[in-house]
């Protein structure tokens, strides 16, 4: 007769013994922040979403796109919080390409809010010319497509507690790991070291510093909170309808709960006379 | 099992049309009067919640339909228009997409509960086959709409599935190329794999029918593994007992479900297919989705292409031979004290692997992997064969209303001595 328990035993020494420590797989991890729209409860914080567009706009726009954002975004709900009229505003400050007019020509009018965001450059040449050589990524779904490794059995343990905030993470970590390289490393020409870019070497220089935004309501005017605010900014921008879905998933729960326990019951009922 | 509807149509119409086409006497004998085995336990709840699923899938998968658009350029964009614009596109999509993990999630349940317990034995192996044949259909369905979305994953993944392919020797280059439509993965690939995206779930459909046919034809298994003697004494009817049951099941299993599309809906996916598709960009580490991840560690653990393409085909057709691979005349793993040892090695082989899949091929993974690839294949192959041979089963219940009599009676002592 096998004992099973040494079985399984032998079995996981050989999984750990196969199993190498990674290599530092491209950059540190980075830190978990506490974000608004964590949890089953999270909601975007109104006012870090307005202070996060203002980052985009004065800072990142400038070189990346944001082609799934329409300025109507601005105003509906479970964003940023601005009135149609001030989403009016913003779109109003933008000129965009419309046309061909009856002349069969293209004209220049102020953005409206049925208009997508305007990209810095026209195509992805010329953003790579402008920013030697590198393509700044479009930020609609960018805090959804950067992520870092977790491993086991974190990774396991991240489904129960409701871990997803893997991109946000990483790019607050990004912003802040602008630092000296240490000593013999050498940074290609172009590049910048950062201690959370997997190589360690990123195209992007140093995007902010503290101070650079002015912000009107008193939150201190820092690159961790630059940082923080822009990426809870992109967050919405990548996933716009997060309120809607953590507020349903609720009420699916309470409605779920309450059925199973009816139908436990009459289960139990229907069983009462059945040896089973 | 059939022919037991007691189905009598009461009004004039009805007797009317019965005599024409028994319909409802049909449903009434599958669904209501079908008689099911009174000891069967909650792993018997998973067909009923596949049913679901895959119901839950193709409605879900119609309504995404009508707002995709298959051309290369424009894909990506236009799922982010269902998360974005479409009225509750968002929750269409996680619906579909965690959808199709449940599914799949689901599915592995109910196959190793039937390997557990033996239901591939005399006389359900075209049942059993018939249920191979649903499980290849899925992983083609759910690999071709994880192209769909046209991010990083999509088309990479897309890559390396078609290209498996070439290592057919003479013609393995153009049917790649067929697949392709061109000479590499392309817009023309896209469209293909949706309009087959489409059409084979309703081909799964069909298959599922067979499947439910030939169950309602042999009967159902059960946990001891004995046949039903007396239908009176042994089995209780679909409706309401099994109707119930399987309704309780249901909904504990949506709460999974929910779990995942409202709280952590990118959880089983890769953030890389957030990415556009781009043909000049090959992402660090190519990885399948999670419920293809052991046969894809069996694919690599194999140092050479075409061998590692007839691996890991043949770990799946070897399930079609199971039936006559398992020489042991005793179905349930309750009264084969070896066999139980040797399933949950197998169960834990088979997440390794899927653990392995998911590492780079690299190192010890590598090693790791060939191990528990060969382990795979001599627990089909070998260990099944010989272990009906050399082991001595324990004695068996003579009927399921003895097991259940007896298990009735050792409860009854144990609840009398706690008392």
């Amino acid at each position: 007769m096998i004992n099973r328990s040494s079985l399984f035993g032998a079995l996981a020494a050989a999984v750990v013994a196969f199993t190498p420590a990674l290599a530092a797989e491209g950059g540190d991890r980075p830190h978990r922040e506490s974000w608004s729209f964590a949890g089953p409860f999270g909601t975007y914080d109104q006012a870090q979403l307005q202070r996060g567009f203002k980052v985009f706009r004065e800072v990142c726009a400038s070189c990346h796109s944001a082609n799934f954002l329409y300025f109507r975004n601005l105003a509906q709900p479970g964003g940023p919080g601005f009135s149609e009229a001030q989403a009016k505003v913003v779109a109003g400050e933008y000129q965009v390409t419309d046309g061909p007019n009856d002349q069969g020509e293209m004209y220049q009018r102020p953005g409206r809010l049925s208009d997508h965001w305007p990209a810095p450059f026209p195509n992805e040449q010329a953003a790579r010319v402008a920013n030697g050589g590198a393509y700044p990524p479009d930020f609609s779904v960018l805090a959804k497509a950067r992520s870092y490794y977790v491993g086991f059995p974190g990774f396991i343990t991240d489904a129960f507690i409701q871990y997803q905030e893997h991109g946000v993470d990483y790019i607050h970590a990004l912003l802040l790991g602008y630092v000296e390289p240490p000593a013999g490393v050498t940074v290609q020409p172009g590049l910048h070291y950062n201690t959370y870019f997997p190589g360690h070497q990123i195209a992007m220089p140093k995007p902010i510093s503290d101070g650079q935004v002015e912000y009107t309501d008193g939150t201190p005017q820092t690159v961790d909170q630059y940082s923080r605010d822009v990426t809870a900014f992109m967050m919405w921008l990548a996933e716009p309808h997060l309120d809607t879905r953590k507020r349903m998933g609720f009420q699916v729960f309470i409605f779920l709960i309450v059925l199973s326990g009816l139908l436990y019951f009459t289960k139990k009922k229907v069983w009462k006379d059945v040896a089973h | 099992m059939e022919g037991h509807s007691t189905y009598q149509p009461k009004g004039k119409v009805a007797r009317w049309f019965e005599s024409r086409l028994p319909l409802v006497g049909l449903a009434h004998s599958s669904a209501v009067a079908y008689p099911t085995p009174k000891n069967l336990n909650y792993l018997w709840t998973f067909g009923a919640i596949l049913t679901f699923m895959l119901v839950c899938q193709i409605v879900s998968g119609i309504v995404l339909a009508m707002h995709y658009t298959a051309y290369a350029p424009i894909s990506f964009a236009r799922v982010e228009h269902i998360m974005r614009d479409v009225n509750y596109g968002w929750l269409i999509r996680y619906i579909h997409a965690n959808g199709a993990s449940m599914f799949f999630i689901a599915v592995y349940i109910h196959i190793f509960r039937g390997l557990y317990y033996g239901s591939y034995k005399a006389p359900r192996e075209v049942l059993w086959i018939l249920g191979v044949v649903i499980y290849l259909l899925m992983m083609a369905t759910a690999f071709m709409g994880y192209v769909l979305p046209w991010g990083q994953m999509s088309y990479w993944g897309a890559t390396v599935i078609t290209n498996l392919f070439s290592a057919i020797p003479v013609v393995g280059e153009t049917i790649v190329q067929w697949l392709w439509g061109g000479y590499s993965v392309g817009d023309p690939t896209l469209n293909r794999f949706f309009s087959l995206h489409y059409l084979l779930p309703f081909m799964i459909a069909g298959v599922v029918g067979l499947h439910i046919w030939a169950l309602h034809h042999v009967g159902q298994n059960n946990p001891e593994g004995v046949d039903v003697k007396s239908v009176a004494k042994d089995t209780v009817p679909f409706t309401p007992y099994a109707t119930i049951k399987d309704m309780f099941a249901m909904v504990v299993f949506l709460m999974f479900f929910a779990w995942f599309i409202f709280y952590i809906p990118n959880y089983l996916g890769h953030s890389d297919n957030y990415i556009p598709a781009n043909p000049l960009a090959t992402p660090a580490h190519i990885v399948p989705e999670w419920y293809f991840l052991p046969f894809y560690a069996i694919l690599r653990s194999v140092p050479d292409k075409l061998g590692g393409v007839l691996a890991m085909f043949g770990a799946i057709a070897v399930l079609a031979f199971l039936p006559w691979l398992d020489t042991s005349k005793v179905r349930s793993a309750r009264y084969r004290p070896m066999f139980k040892q040797f399933f949950w090695i197998f169960l834990v082989v088979a997440v390794g692997l899927g653990y392995l899949g998911s590492k780079p091929a690299e190192g010890g993974y590598v090693i790791a992997s060939r191990i528990f690839t060969v382990y795979y294949f001599v627990h089909f192959l070998i260990i099944l064969p010989v272990l009906g041979l050399i082991e001595r089963p324990r004695p068996m219940p003579a009927s399921i209303a003895d097991a259940v009599l007896a298990r009735g009676a050792k409860g009854a002592t144990a609840s009398g001595a706690k008392a």
